[in-house]
């Protein structure tokens, strides 16, 4: 255990055009999530953030607007969306060795007014192998492996398919998701292709928006409003040949296997746990490829067999493994998996918008392909 | 043939690790680096070996023929100066040397795992492109695994 836990969050609402600045998004996250956890802008000593090609705002920005007095700790990024669950736990080791005591960790963004990450040139060595010959978006790469991944594991349309329908279900439910509409899978399969396999639906969607959570040292937390969200693990992996800049992906040798196949021991090892004491999971899912890699890479399916889970009603939230509880970025909208986490968060303190029964456990992951994050957060017991 | 113009090479990124490989590209060559130490083929050209890390190499020849991994097929204009060209297919090609790159397929075929494929080059104003073809262009698509 490390001594840390999430005891607040806070969102803007997401949309097409917040026609706000990204620091005004930012700070009214950081606000709701710090009121939230019971707490005053002045009590915050520490703030984490990411951003892609400079689409955010620094941390020393939102600290000024949130006129906090001191921070003891700000980390600013430049990553993707494998940061998200990495911050956390980062911020919950500085929590508990007692480097700041309550420490915001926030994703803002115009991501759909603004520069949006779908089609921007990423910075580093490999691009000039990727723009000039019309390989040029995050979307291509991931396909690329989800292709390899269906092959390898004799999977298909019919189950990214059962993903796509599975969290627009929840994100029916959820008042923040984007896309809300139901979807059914004959519709599905009639969507056009945008790159094969993919179809629109396999495609996270891109929103203006902002989300945070506080992580604060658990004796601290055990005094807020809400039930702390335990930080019992966390951990980052970049396998072998990561690649020169994000999209780099051809030094990596199995593309059927992504970093949570990784770290999968070293997650669980240190919480005590098992896959199998997963009660709920929110997997990142920029697209539907990820979340079958994602649920077979930690352990919660078998190889393979992911799909079939999913299409059965499996991560359902009367299934045994609800997950992506709140539609998922490919549904409630494409916060580079900050909102995967402060979803996680509030299965675990019980005030979900759809809750999952069973929520004591929760494994969260943040990225896609050669690098990652994760974390195990659970109750306090 | 083509010659690599200071333009061109702007435009695609080309640095010191990268400029033998594209100008190779403009005379119709593979330029690849091998490790001194651990022989391995490696792709993108880059300082060190990532197999064994030992800095520098040398340059070979690729062979230009390889087997297809995997592949996608764009069909929306992600990147709008590729709108007159879709539908088209990438492929990620496992080369005979071991190392893997990224091409567009050309023409299009139906890909499939381990289809062979060879390399050739299609000049551009400034910069010449790598594209993969099917080896044996009869043997590809008909009744083969999709």
């Amino acid at each position: 255990m490390t001594g840390a836990a999430i005891t607040g969050v806070g969102y803007t609402p997401f949309t097409a055009r917040s026609d706000r600045s990204v620091l005004s998004l930012a700070r009214e996250a950081c606000a709701n999530a710090v009121a939230d956890a019971g707490l005053t802008p002045a009590e915050v000593d520490g703030m984490a953030s990411f951003s892609v090609m400079h689409d955010s705002v620094p941390c020393v920005a939102v600290a000024t607007t949130l006129a906090i007095p001191e921070l003891r700790l700000a980390i600013d990024l430049d990553l993707g969306g494998q940061a998200a669950c990495a911050l956390v736990w980062t911020a919950a080791q500085a929590v508990a060795a007692g480097q700041a005591r309550h420490v915001v960790v926030f994703r803002a963004l115009n991501g759909r007014s603004g520069p949006r990450v779908g089609t921007m040139r990423f910075a580093g060595g490999g691009g000039q192998y990727r723009y000039p010959i019309g390989y040029g978006s995050y979307l291509m790469y991931v396909a690329m492996w989800a292709r390899r991944f269906l092959l390898e594991t004799g999977q298909g349309e019919q189950e990214m398919g059962a993903v796509a329908l599975a969290q627009r279900a929840y994100a029916g439910a959820n008042d923040r998701a984007y896309r809300r509409q139901p979807l059914t899978m004959e519709g599905y399969l009639a969507e056009p292709w945008v790159v094969e396999p993919f179809r629109g639906s396999d495609c996270t969607v891109e929103v203006d928006g902002a989300c945070a959570v506080v992580v604060s040292a658990l004796d601290a937390a055990r005094d807020g409003p809400v039930p702390p969200a335990v930080v019992a693990s966390g951990a980052y992996r970049a396998g072998g040949r990561p690649g020169l800049d994000i999209g780099d992906h051809l030094g990596w040798e199995d593309y059927s296997r992504n970093y949570t196949s990784l770290l999968r021991d070293e997650l669980f090892g240190r919480a005590g746990l098992r896959p199998s004491d997963v009660e709920v999971a929110e997997i990142y899912d920029c697209f539907t490829s990820t979340v079958l890699m994602g649920l077979e890479g930690l352990g919660l399916c078998d190889r393979g067999g992911s799909g079939t889970f999913v299409a059965g009603g499996g991560t359902a939230i009367d299934g045994p493994m609800p997950t992506n509880t709140h539609g998922g970025l490919l549904a409630e909208g494409y916060l580079h998996g900050m909102n995967t986490v402060t979803e996680a968060a509030l299965q675990v303190q019980g005030r979900a918008t759809v809750q999952a029964p069973r929520h004591h456990v929760c494994a969260v992951t943040s990225g896609a392909n050669m690098d990652g994050s994760a974390l195990v957060l659970t109750a306090d017991r | 043939m083509s010659t690599l113009t200071p333009a061109a090479a702007d435009w695609l990124g080309v640095d010191p690790d990268s400029r033998s490989f594209w100008e190779g590209l403009c005379r119709h060559e593979l330029r690849l680096e091998a490790c001194d130490t651990c022989a391995r083929v490696r792709f993108p050209p880059m300082p060190a070996c990532p197999y064994c890390g030992t800095v520098g190499g040398r340059e070979r020849e690729g062979s230009g023929r390889g087997r297809v991994y995997s592949w996608i097929r764009v069909h929306r204009a992600l990147l709008p100066e590729m709108a007159d060209q879709l539908p088209y297919t990438i492929v990620t090609v496992t080369l005979d040397e071991g190392c893997r790159m990224v091409g567009r397929l050309d023409p299009h075929v139906d890909p499939f795992d381990g289809m062979a494929v060879a390399v050739h080059y299609v000049d551009h104003d400034g910069w010449t492109e790598l594209r993969f073809h099917a080896a044996n262009p009869w043997a590809a698509g008909a009744g083969e695994p999709r």
